[in-house]
């Protein structure tokens, strides 16, 4: 009976305890180099809060397998907004959840690189990163809203359409300004080959009559002409 | 008692992980150099419905491998020099699945490769839901426009991807229009310059001997 009963807490307890943490349990993962770094793009509208959850494990080599890895071993995060300005740039230890918020729309750069520099720790082997990046809509997590505000099932469902079509309301909105963008490099393209098609055959012609002119002036001087 | 109990435990934690079904759908983009190989590796379990679509955003023709092995090795899709595909399959078996792009056939153009790659179906909105009855209208219309927005979502990320290629060859064209006609217009100029200097030293050769004969 009690055993039942334990197992019955136990159970309640790690459940939503799983759903937490097996959120990186089966994530995406990639083997990186001890210098090497990695960089993901994400094009974003503005105001788009963006999560990343990372976690590492390093190879043991006596085991054979991988193991998570030593607490010393952090990952350093740099994101940087289109404009190349650094939003952020952090050091996170070997598992870690980075945020942030765009301010401009446009191609965002997220990179991650190790920052050990004892090559014993690696021993010619990799580091094994499992990442989840999160964008906009995704990012929210319903459950906390719906425990905060206490909405039913029907109001968290069309709180979570709202959040899609505000999503989509942005993406449109950048779509625009991308457009606008492309434009413009294609109104400049043909402005400089009008240009520079006209300014060519006027230098052809100028040069045309300079080459007449200056030889016959100068076989006349020689006597030839 | 003890190892039953944590047998039990595990056994049920398994059966919970199983019908959280490992929904999954990660999407990234990222930057593959010439010459390299880029592999991103998922542990899925058997019986899963996963799709893995990729389209390659910048770089050279917009083509790249790709390649998709279960977890005996064995090829599940392979494909050279694509430029967008989707392909979806059913695992058959529990382990680490494993999928690589590959810029090894370009000598000196980078890739921007985007994927999306989606293992399952979306994960309830409510973790903890113990349905007993079944949806009611209004929840089963909120559910049918989430599913025709997430289409449209996915609908605008292709045609993002398609802008910023069309974008990125614009631009190009752009800068290579710009350098070319500069570079025309000087080598014009050298070139007529430089004809007129050849002949002149033809002639100029010819008149100094016949100065010095006559003198």
């Amino acid at each position: 009976g009690v055993v039942v009963k334990a197992l019955q807490v136990v159970l309640l307890l790690t459940f939503p305890l799983l759903t937490v943490m097996c959120s990186l349990c089966s994530a995406l993962y990639f083997h990186i180099g001890e210098t090497e770094k990695k960089c993901f793009i994400e094009e974003i509208p503005d105001e788009t809060m963006v999560i990343g959850n990372y976690r590492t494990q390093l190879y043991d080599k006596q085991r054979e397998e991988y193991l998570p890895a030593t607490p010393g071993l952090g990952m350093f995060v740099e994101v940087k907004d289109p404009d190349d300005k650094v939003i952020l740039s952090r050091q996170y230890g070997s598992e870690g959840r980075f945020t942030f918020t765009s301010h401009t729309p446009g191609e965002h750069q997220i990179c991650l690189h190790s920052n050990s520099s004892k090559f014993a720790l690696f021993a010619g082997g990799m580091l094994r990163v499992h990442l989840d990046i999160q964008v906009g809509e995704h990012a929210t997590d319903y459950a906390e809203i719906a425990a905060k505000d206490k909405l039913t099932e029907l109001q968290l469902r069309v709180r979570q359409l709202i959040e899609q079509v505000e999503q989509i309301q942005k993406e449109q909105n950048y779509q625009r300004y991308r457009e606008e963008r492309f434009r413009q490099t294609s109104e400049s393209t043909n402005q400089r080959v009008l240009w520079w098609s006209i300014i060519q055959t006027l230098i052809l012609v100028a040069i045309g009559f300079w080459q007449m002119r200056h030889l016959k002036s100068f076989f006349e001087a020689k006597k030839l002409v | 008692m003890q190892g039953f109990g944590v047998a039990i435990l595990t056994q049920v934690i398994w059966a919970q992980l199983l019908l959280l079904g490992w929904a999954r759908a990660s999407e990234l983009t990222f930057e593959l150099p010439d010459n390299a190989k880029q592999c991103f590796y998922e542990d899925i379990i058997v019986g899963t419905k996963c799709t893995l679509e990729f389209q390659v955003v910048t770089g050279g023709h917009y083509d790249v491998d790709c390649r998709l092995d279960d977890p005996d090795g064995n090829v599940l899709y392979k494909e050279m020099k694509k430029q967008y595909d989707s392909f979806t399959f059913t695992a058959s078996k529990n382990g680490s699945y494993k999928f690589c792009f590959s810029n090894e056939f370009s000598t000196f153009t980078h890739k921007t490769v985007y994927f999306d790659f989606q293992v399952g179906e979306d994960p309830p909105l409510f973790p903890n839901e113990n349905r007993v009855s079944a949806l009611t209208q209004m929840e089963s219309a909120c559910v049918s426009i989430h599913e025709a927005l997430k289409s449209v979502i996915d609908y605008q990320t292709r045609f993002r991807l398609r802008e910023a290629q069309g974008r990125s060859r614009a631009e190009d064209l752009n800068t290579r229009v710009a350098f070319w006609s500069i570079g025309e217009a000087i080598i014009l100029l050298v070139v007529s310059i430089g004809q007129v200097v050849l002949l002149r030293s033809f002639f100029s050769d010819k008149k100094t001997t016949t100065t010095r004969v006559g003198s």
